[in-house]
C-alpha cells in the first residue's frame, strides 16, 4: 500500500487569503520510535494542511486492514518505506500556520540514517527534538543534540513526548528537562523551550493540554512561529566568497553570495588569501531598475570592480579592518560519514565556502562521545557517524574564520572520492610556518604604492601573465641548464622571462652582510622570495632554481611561494632517480633528461595554467583558475 | 515579497555552483511555470545571460501552444535551443494508449536519456519542486544519477549547507534542482512580481477551465477554474485543497515512483 503525498497546498487555518510571508526550514530529530512522524501527522492535520480527504482515507485503510491508525501513516511516501516502517530520507514537505510556511524535513532516527538527517538539519532553520517521557533521553537524543549545535542550529525546541504514557506528571518531565538541559549546557546549548506533549494524542501541538496545567509555556506551533528568519548576519563584518567570474559582456563580474554583513557601491574590499584591493564599482542585477547600491548577507551578487585585479573562486572578500583569518591549517570538530573511515595522512578535497583545496588530516586529537563529551577517546581513524576533533592541514592557504563568530566561513565538509563524507567547524586557527612570511606579504601589499597599470593590463600587452617557474632537486640533477633552456626558449617565443639567480644576490643585494648572516638560510630565501615579488610585479615570467639557500627545496619553495602570493608558481622537481617530490610539484622529472622534451612540457603546463596563451601572438583567456 | 527573494538567491547560488563545476552543463525547459520560472532565474543568474543549452524533450503529443510559445521566446531571449525526440518510439507507434507510464517512459525518461548520452552532458537542470509530488520531497539539489540514468534515492550522499555533490565518476551525471525549496504559490507569486511572460495555457480564456499543470495533450486535463489573470491564480491556489498535478495522469497509483527510480523528471 503507498500513499503519494501530495501536499502542494498551502492553507492557513482560518484560509484566510491573507499573504503567506516567509518560509522556515524546520528539520525534527530524536531517537527513533520517540515520535517524530507522530508529530509531523499531528502538525498537518491540526493545522488543516493536508489535502481533503487524506486523513479519512488512510483511516479507512487503517480500518479496512485491522491496524491502528497512525499520525505516521500519512507521510510514507514509498512503498519501501511502509513495509520497514521508517522513513528512508530527509522527505521535505510543507504546511502553513499562521502566515508562515513551514517546510519540514522529517528526520529518520534510525542509526544508519544519521546521514540523512544531518543533510537535513544542515539546511534547517530550526528543530524540534524529541525525546520520549517513558524512555527518557537515549543515545541518539544526546547525539541528536550535539549534531544540531555542530551544525549551527541555533533555535531548537526540546519536545518531551509521550506525556500521555507516565500519567501526564510534571516530576517525570521535570527530570528530562532538567538531564538534557545540563547535557546541551556542556556545549553552550540553550533550547528555546522544553514541551511536554503527546503527539498521538495532540496535548500541547496546536491546542493547549488540559491534562497538563501545570505546564504554561508554550504550544509546539506557538513556539515554532517564534522562531525567528536568520537573525543579524548583516550586522557582522561583510564576508562575500568569490564563486565565480562572469565576462558575458563588457562587465566583469564577481559573482558570490554575502554571507555575512554588507557591502555598497564604493566600498574598498580586500580579497584574501591574495591580499588583492579594489573598489566596488557597481552592483550587477537583471531586471532590476535601478540597480541597487548595497547588498546584504543572504544575497547571491554581482559586483564590479574600479580595477581589473585578478580573483578567482575561493578568495573572501572583505573590508580591510576585519579579515578573515588565513593559514594552511586549523583545529576543527568533525562528524564522518564516509563509507570508509577518515584516516590520518590520507588525501581529501577541503571545501570551505567557495575554495576548494586539497588537504590532508594531520591529527586526530580524540573522537568526541556523545553521550559523554569528556571522555578522551584516541583514535588514528574517524567511523563513520563518529565525531572527533581533528587538525586539518590543507596544500594552499585557505581564508576561513573561527565558527563561533562566522557561520559560513567558519565550516567546512570534507570530499572523499566523489562524495561528500564529513563536514566539520573550525575551532581554532593553527599557525603554520609561513605564518611571518604571509604577514609580511599582506602588510606589503596593502601599503604598495601601485601605478595607473594593472596586472591585467601588463597581460594584455605581453600576452602572457606573470608566473614563477621553480626548478628544485639535488645537486647536479641539471636544474640550472633547464632553467636556462626555459628562459631562452620563452624570450626566443617572444616571452618577457628572466632568470633570477640566486647567487647573484648575494654579491649584490647582499653584499653588506656578514658571512654569519648569510648563512641563515630562512633570510636568505625571503630575500630571495621579495625580489622575485618585484620581478613578477613587472609582469615577467621569472625562472628560477632554490640552489643557492642552502635550506631544504622543500622550505625555500614553500617561503617563495608565500611572499610571490597569488602569482602561480610552477614547481619543476628533478632527480636523478625516481624519489618522492615535494608537495605541490606539478612536474617530475627524473633519470636522463631531454632538455627540450621537459621544456616542451613546462610550456604546456604554463597553458593550461594560463600564464601563456595557447598559440603565439595570441592574446591568453584568463579563464584558467591559477 | 522578501521570502521570494529568499528563494531566489539560493536558486541562484545553485545555478552558479551548477555552471561552475560542469563542464557540459544543460537545462531542461518544458514551457510550463516551473521550468520557465528557471530560465528566468538563469538570466538572474547570469546577468541577463543564459549561458547554457536547454532542453526540450518533445513527446510529439505536446499542445501545440507549447511549441509556438518555445520558438517565440528562444528568439527573443537568444537561446540555444536543443529538441530531443525518442524517434525509434515514435515510428514503432508509442502512444498513451499502450499505456501511460510505458509511453512516458519511452518518450520522455528514454527520449531525454537519448538526449543526455548523444550530448554527453554531465549536469542536468531541472525545475523539479518538493512539494509536487512524495518522490520529488526527498530529491537533493544536486542528485547523482547512475549509469543508467537511474536514482538511488535511499542511499543519496550528504548535501551540507550550501555544498553539494559536484564530483562523479565517469559515465554517470547530476541531476541539479534549484527550485526543490518553491511551492506552487512562489512560482506564481514569483511571476507576477518579476513579470515573467508565461503560456496563456494557464488562464482560463472564457470557456471555464485552465491548466493548472502543463504536459502531453492526451495525458493533461484543464481544471474548472475562472483564474483569469495571476492574481486569481494566487488567489485560487490559497484555498484549494486539490493537487496540482491532479490533471496528470502519470501520477495515478505507484506511476510516479515507478517513473522516477527509473530517471524521469
Ligand atoms: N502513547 C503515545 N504513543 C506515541 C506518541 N507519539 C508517538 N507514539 C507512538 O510511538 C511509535 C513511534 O512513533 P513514530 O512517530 O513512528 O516515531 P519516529 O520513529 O520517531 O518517527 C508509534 O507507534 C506511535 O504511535 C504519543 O504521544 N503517545
Amino acid at each position: 500500500m503507498v500513499f503519494l503525498i501530495i501536499l502542494n497546498k498551502v492553507r492557513t487555518m482560518d484560509n484566510s487569503t491573507q499573504k503567506p510571508s516567509d518560509n522556515l526550514n524546520i528539520v525534527i530529530v530524536g531517537h527513533v520510535d520517540h515520535g517524530k512522524s507522530t508529530l509531523l501527522g499531528r502538525l498537518y492535520a491540526d493545522t488543516g494542511s493536508l489535502p481533503d480527504g487524506k486523513l479519512e482515507k488512510v483511516q479507512a485503510i487503517c480500518q479496512q486492514q485491522g491496524k491502528e491508525f497512525e499520525y505516521a501513516f500519512l507521510f510514507d511516501a514509498f512503498l519501501e518505506e511502509q513495509e520497514q516502517g521508517i522513513t528512508i530520507d530527509t522527505a521535505r514537505t510543507f504546511f502553513g500556520w499562521k502566515g508562515r510556511q513551514y517546510i519540514i524535513i522529517d528526520a529518520p532516527g534510525h542509526k544508519e540514517f544519521l546521514k540523512n538527517m544531518i543533510s537535513g538539519a544542515a539546511r534547517a532553520e530550526g528543530a524540534l527534538l524529541l525525546i520520549d517521557a517513558l524512555e527518557g533521553v537515549k543515545e541518539q537524543s544526546k547525539k541528536h543534540g550535539y549534531l544540531l549545535s555542530l551544525l549551527g542550529v541555533r533555535q531548537f525546541a526540546v519536545v518531551v513526548n509521550k506525556m500521555d504514557l507516565v500519567g501526564y506528571r510534571q516530576d517525570v518531565f521535570d527530570g528530562i528537562e532538567k538531564e538534557y538541559r545540563e547535557f546541551l549546557g556542556q556545549f553552550k546549548a540553550v533550547p528555546q523551550q522544553v514541551i511536554p506533549v503527546s503527539a498521538k494524542l495532540g496535548d500541547n501541538i496546536a491546542n493547549r493540554s488540559e491534562q497538563m496545567p501545570w505546564y504554561t509555556g508554550p504550544t509546539v506551533l506557538d513556539a515554532l512561529s517564534a522562531f525567528r528568519k536568520e537573525p543579524g548576519r548583516s550586522e557582522q563584518p561583510l564576508r562575500l566568497p568569490v564563486q565565480d567570474v562572469y565576462k558575458f559582456d563588457a562587465r566583469r563580474i564577481i559573482a558570490g553570495r554575502i554571507t555575512a554583513g554588507q557591502l555598497k557601491v564604493g566600498d574598498s574590499l580586500v580579497f584574501s588569501p591574495s591580499n588583492k584591493r579594489a573598489t566596488v564599482k557597481s552592483i550587477e542585477a537583471f531586471n532590476v531598475d535601478p540597480l541597487p547600491v548595497e547588498g546584504h548577507a543572504g544575497q547571491s551578487v554581482g559586483v564590479t570592480l574600479d580595477e581589473q585585479i585578478f580573483v578567482e573562486r575561493g578568495e573572501v572578500a572583505s573590508h580591510q579592518e576585519q579579515l578573515p583569518l588565513v593559514s594552511t591549517a586549523f583545529r576543527a570538530n568533525v562528524f564522518w560519514l564516509g563509507r570508509k573511515p577518515l584516516e590520518r595522512g590520507r588525501r581529501y578535497q577541503l571545501r570551505v565556502a567557495t575554495k576548494e583545496v586539497d588537504c590532508e588530516v594531520a591529527t586526530i586529537h580524540r573522537i568526541i562521545d556523545t553521550m559523554d563529551l569528556a571522555q578522551q577517546q584516541g583514535s588514528s581513524v574517524v567511523n563513520k557517524n563518529q565525531v572527533a576533533e581533528i587538525t586539518i592541514r590543507a596544500k594552499a592557504p585557505v581564508a576561513f574564520d573561527l565558527s563561533a563568530s562566522f557561520e559560513a566561513t567558519g565550516r567546512f565538509v570534507l570530499v572523499d572520492e566523489y562524495d561528500i563524507a564529513g563536514g566539520g567547524i573550525v575551532t581554532e586557527l593553527v599557525h603554520d610556518d609561513q605564518e611571518f612570511l604571509r604577514e609580511e606579504a599582506r602588510q606589503r601589499d596593502f601599503a604598495w604604492v601601485k601605478g595607473e597599470v594593472g596586472v591585467e593590463d601588463r597581460a594584455q600587452q605581453y600576452g602572457h601573465r606573470a608566473a614563477i617557474v621553480l626548478v628544485t632537486g639535488g645537486r647536479h640533477t641539471g636544474k640550472s641548464f633547464l632553467a636556462r633552456t626555459i628562459e631562452a626558449r620563452l624570450v626566443a617565443d617572444g616571452r618577457h622571462a628572466y632568470l633570477l639567480d640566486g647567487g647573484n644576490l648575494r654579491r649584490g643585494l647582499d653584499a653588506d652582510l656578514s658571512e654569519g648572516e648569510r648563512g641563515q638560510a630562512a633570510e636568505m630565501a625571503r630575500r630571495y622570495g621579495e625580489v622575485a615579488r618585484l620581478l613578477v610585479d613587472t609582469g615577467l615570467i621569472v625562472v628560477s632554481t632554490t640552489n643557492p639557500f642552502g635550506m631544504a627545496y622543500v622550505e625555500a619553495a614553500q617561503a617563495i611561494r608565500t611572499l610571490v602570493h597569488p602569482v602561480p608558481v610552477i614547481a619543476i622537481h628533478m632527480s636523478k632517480a625516481p624519489e618522492e617530490a615535494p608537495p605541490n610539484t606539478d612536474i617530475v622529472l627524473s633519470g636522463p633528461i631531454d632538455f627540450d622534451a621537459a621544456t616542451r612540457r613546462i610550456l604546456e603546463e604554463l597553458k593550461r595554467r594560463g600564464v601563456l596563451a595557447q598559440a603565439i601572438g595570441a592574446k591568453p583567456t584568463f579563464q584558467y583558475s591559477i | 515579497m522578501r521570502h521570494l527573494r529568499q528563494l531566489e538567491d539560493q536558486s541562484v547560488y545553485i545555478l552558479r555552483e551548477a555552471y561552475k563545476h560542469f563542464d557540459n552543463l544543460a537545462m531542461l525547459w518544458s514551457m510550463g511555470k516551473d521550468s520557465t520560472v528557471l530560465l528566468w532565474l538563469a538570466r538572474k543568474a547570469f546577468f541577463g545571460h543564459v549561458p547554457l543549452p536547454l532542453l526540450h524533450v518533445d513527446t510529439s503529443f505536446k499542445i501545440p501552444a507549447m511549441i509556438e510559445y518555445r520558438d517565440r521566446v528562444a528568439r527573443e531571449w537568444g537561446l540555444k535551443l536543443v529538441v530531443g525526440q525518442n524517434k525509434e518510439a515514435l515510428a514503432a507507434g508509442m502512444n498513451p494508449t499502450l499505456g501511460r507510464v510505458n509511453c512516458c517512459t519511452a518518450l520522455k525518461t528514454n527520449g531525454l536519456k537519448q538526449l543526455i548520452e548523444q550530448k554527453g552532458y554531465t549536469g542536468i537542470i531541472l525545475g523539479v519542486r518538493a512539494d509536487e509530488e512524495g518522490t520529488r520531497a526527498k530529491e537533493r539539489y544536486f542528485s547523482p544519477r547512475d549509469k543508467h540514468g537511474d536514482w538511488d534515492f535511499r542511499d543519496q550522499p550528504p548535501e551540507l549547507w550550501d555544498q553539494f555533490k559536484t564530483t562523479f565518476p565517469p559515465g554517470t551525471h547530476i541531476r541539479i534542482h534549484p527550485l526543490l525549496d518553491w511551492t506552487e504559490i512562489n512560482i506564481w507569486e514569483y511571476i507576477k512580481y518579476e513579470n515573467i511572460p508565461f503560456i496563456d495555457l494557464y488562464l482560463d480564456k472564457g470557456d471555464g477551465t485552465r491548466y493548472r499543470s502543463l504536459g502531453c495533450a492526451p495525458c493533461t486535463t484543464p481544471i474548472k477554474s475562472t483564474a483569469k489573470t495571476v492574481d486569481e491564480i494566487i488567489d485560487e491556489l490559497r484555498h484549494t485543497t486539490v493537487a496540482e498535478r491532479s490533471g496528470r495522469a502519470q501520477d495515478e497509483g505507484r506511476g510516479m515512483e515507478l517513473l522516477r527510480k527509473d530517471g524521469y523528471m
